[in-house]
């Protein structure tokens, strides 16, 4: 057993660190304030490979495994959580399942570009009335010969708008139910596909959540992703991935709040000492370490295992719900540590604490994480 | 075109501490980084690589972890790495180690050398221009700027105090360059994906037709006598006043000091 990163990974860490406190870290307070999407990111991102990490090089990605790819989730997530989420989404849920579901033409025509970062990519599932029930999917996919005609709504679109290529799941065939739906790999070059609705959210700020709406578009047979009716094992097989994705967010916004806490602590004096020489600050900062460091164990090994091709189902939601939960808590007790001013947008723990929130809900809330830990233990 | 980056890995002196009884320097636990005006020299040859073609190896002397920061470099975009290690290099002054550096040089072909500046550990500027009169050829020191670079020449700005000169030096030549010069970039990920499986080139005292007595501790004739921190000493006087008698007592000093008319 061995628990150290590989000489590979450490520099890999290193990059994304500096990558993060150079290039991301100043604008995050600006990007939320005014919920502006931070495009000149994606744009860095892309030259230096961040897109695409855990692809090989011949479909535009990096040739890194899956735990460099949540080392970056994580550094970025230290300092905004906008920016892990975006990188996150647009690896995790478009490349992962053009990646693994996709033929060599599709690979070349989607993948490509997504993983060099040229272009964004997102993952449309979730609609108005099919949240966690997912399988009750009211887009249609209806056949017509050469093409699918598809119609419908996707809410709470990550990356909506900004993206250009989307992973989206339709009903083919309503009375199969689950085995009914089927996956699509659709570009906003296609006539009917438009953006609707974008929400304004308590956190992640800067990242772009959006409606997708489609107008009879005809959607190319080529474009069906896996086979007719597999829609739904590759939605849950995807958001298994994502969830790894999403705990590393969790992870890195809950280190990242500590760290602040622990600087303000050490600079902020009160009875003419430093905070931090009390004792209740000491165990409340010892208590939030330990837990942050458990879940990053959680996340890593989960990542491992998607490296080792094992089954990792159980272990992704096991990191994503105590990852999220650990965020949660360690960002409240972030701005308790920093008293008032923690209230305040002075300083980056009030940022934080709102971010942390949508770890645990989206891809799965922390309650379906549950469901599919307990349905492995108890089968 | 062959360009050699001459480079060295340095303790990062923001966490640089001093054993105040020993009076040297605490370097266990002290991260290393890559000395940063070499680091601009490095982006250099990479804006050149990009801009004309070149091939471009880093060279650097140290201990056997330096094998790290050349990986880093791999990582940039540099095409080969040479380190120079040996227990004989070691202790090493200026002199000494550019006795080492033009050793090995001599060995390879290039068109041009690039060193940075001067180097956060020791501040001493020296070893590029060493390299350079060891090795016959002409330099350029404090480089800000490359205007032209061809097969015959390059055409560069060198900063002096209060202004530039535009100098144009025949190829092979050296220049030492400032930290300014250029903002390295950031590796990437496909370079790190690769760093690992690319050899770094050994070179040791038996590789190197090298007399033993110039180089090492043995043939560095400075020798350090002491290290210290320099106390600060500052004079001065502590007035309590309320603001604007305060904003008329810093102006009166001011204006008694001449930074300010009356």
């Amino acid at each position: 057993m061995n628990f150290d990163l590989s000489p590979k990974q450490a520099m890999m860490q290193k990059l994304f660190r500096e990558f993060a406190i150079n290039e991301v870290e100043p604008i995050a307070a600006d990007i939320d304030e005014e919920e502006r999407f931070p495009e000149e990111t994606v744009r860095k991102m892309s030259e230096i490979g961040m897109m695409g990490i855990p692809f090989e090089s011949r479909y535009g990605g990096g040739d890194g495994d899956n735990l460099s790819y949540i080392l970056a989730v994580e550094e970025l997530s230290k300092v905004c959580g906008t920016t892990g989420v975006i990188v996150s989404a647009h690896t995790s849920l478009a490349c992962n399942p053009i990646y693994t579901y996709g033929t060599e033409e599709q690979r070349q025509k989607y993948l490509v570009p997504l993983a060099s970062g040229e272009k964004l990519g997102a993952f449309g599932l979730t609609e108005p009335n099919a949240g966690t029930d997912a399988a009750m999917q009211q887009t249609v996919a209806v056949d017509e010969g050469d093409h699918y005609r598809i119609n419908g709504t996707k809410i709470f679109i990550t990356n909506g708008g900004f993206a250009e290529i989307y992973v989206v799941f339709a009903m083919t065939d309503k009375a199969k139910g689950n085995r009914g739906i089927s996956a699509f790999i659709m570009d906003t070059d296609m006539e009917g596909f438009s953006i609707g609705k974008t929400e304004h959210k308590l956190g992640i700020k800067g990242s772009s959540t959006t409606e997708l709406i489609f107008k009879d578009v005809m959607v190319p047979k080529e474009n069906l992703l896996g086979p007719e009716g597999k829609g739904f094992t590759i939605a849950m097989s995807t958001l298994d991935g994502g969830r790894i994705g999403i705990a590393a967010q969790a992870l890195g916004i809950a280190q990242g709040s500590l760290d602040q806490a622990v600087k303000y602590t050490k600079e902020r004096k009160q009875f003419g000492r430093p905070i931090s020489a009390f004792q209740n600050t000491q165990f409340t900062i010892a208590d939030l370490q330990t837990k942050i460091d458990a879940a990053r164990l959680l996340v890593y090994r989960a990542a491992f295992m998607k490296d080792m091709n094992r089954n990792y189902s159980s272990e992704a939601a096991m990191a994503k719900l105590f990852a999220s939960e650990v965020a949660m808590e360690v960002t409240t007790k972030s701005i308790q540590l920093h008293g008032g001013y923690g209230y305040t947008r002075d300083y980056p723990v009030e940022r934080m604490f709102r971010d942390a929130k949508i770890t645990e809900i989206y891809e799965g809330t922390s309650e379906v994480q549950k469901m599919v830990i307990a349905s492995k233990i108890l089968r | 075109m062959n360009i050699l980056v001459l480079l060295k890995q340095v303790p990062d002196t923001t966490e640089m501490k001093i054993d105040k009884e020993k009076g040297t320097l605490i370097r266990e636990g002290v991260p290393t980084i890559t000395n940063p005006d070499d680091l601009a020299g490095m982006e250099v040859a990479l804006r050149l690589k990009d801009q004309y073609g070149a091939k471009i190896t880093a060279v650097t002397m140290g201990p056997p972890q330096a094998e790290n920061m050349l990986r880093e470099l791999y990582a940039m975009g540099a095409d080969h790495a040479v380190l120079l290690t040996d227990r004989k290099f070691s202790g090493a002054d200026t002199w000494a180690t550019s006795n080492t550096l033009a050793a090995y040089i001599k060995q390879v072909d290039f068109d041009l050398i690039i060193a940075g500046r001067q180097a956060i550990d020791g501040d001493t500027a020296q070893v590029g221009p060493q390299t350079a009169e060891k090795l016959g050829l002409p330099q350029i020191s404090y480089v800000d700027d490359v205007l032209e670079f061809s097969k015959e020449k390059i055409v560069v700005k060198k900063a002096l105090e209060n202004n530039y000169e535009v100098l144009e030096c025949p190829l092979p030549c050296v220049i030492t360059t400032l930290s300014t010069i250029a903002k390295p970039r950031y590796m990437r990920v496909m370079g790190i994906s690769h760093a690992f499986e690319k050899d770094v080139t050994i070179k040791t005292f038996d590789d190197l037709n090298i007399d033993p007595a110039i180089i090492g501790l043995k043939g560095s004739p400075t020798k350090v006598k002491k290290t210290f921190t320099k106390e600060v000493h500052s004079n001065s006087d502590i007035l309590n006043l309320d603001g604007k008698s305060s904003a008329r007592k810093v102006a009166e000093i001011l204006m008694d000091m001449n930074f300010i008319g009356k």
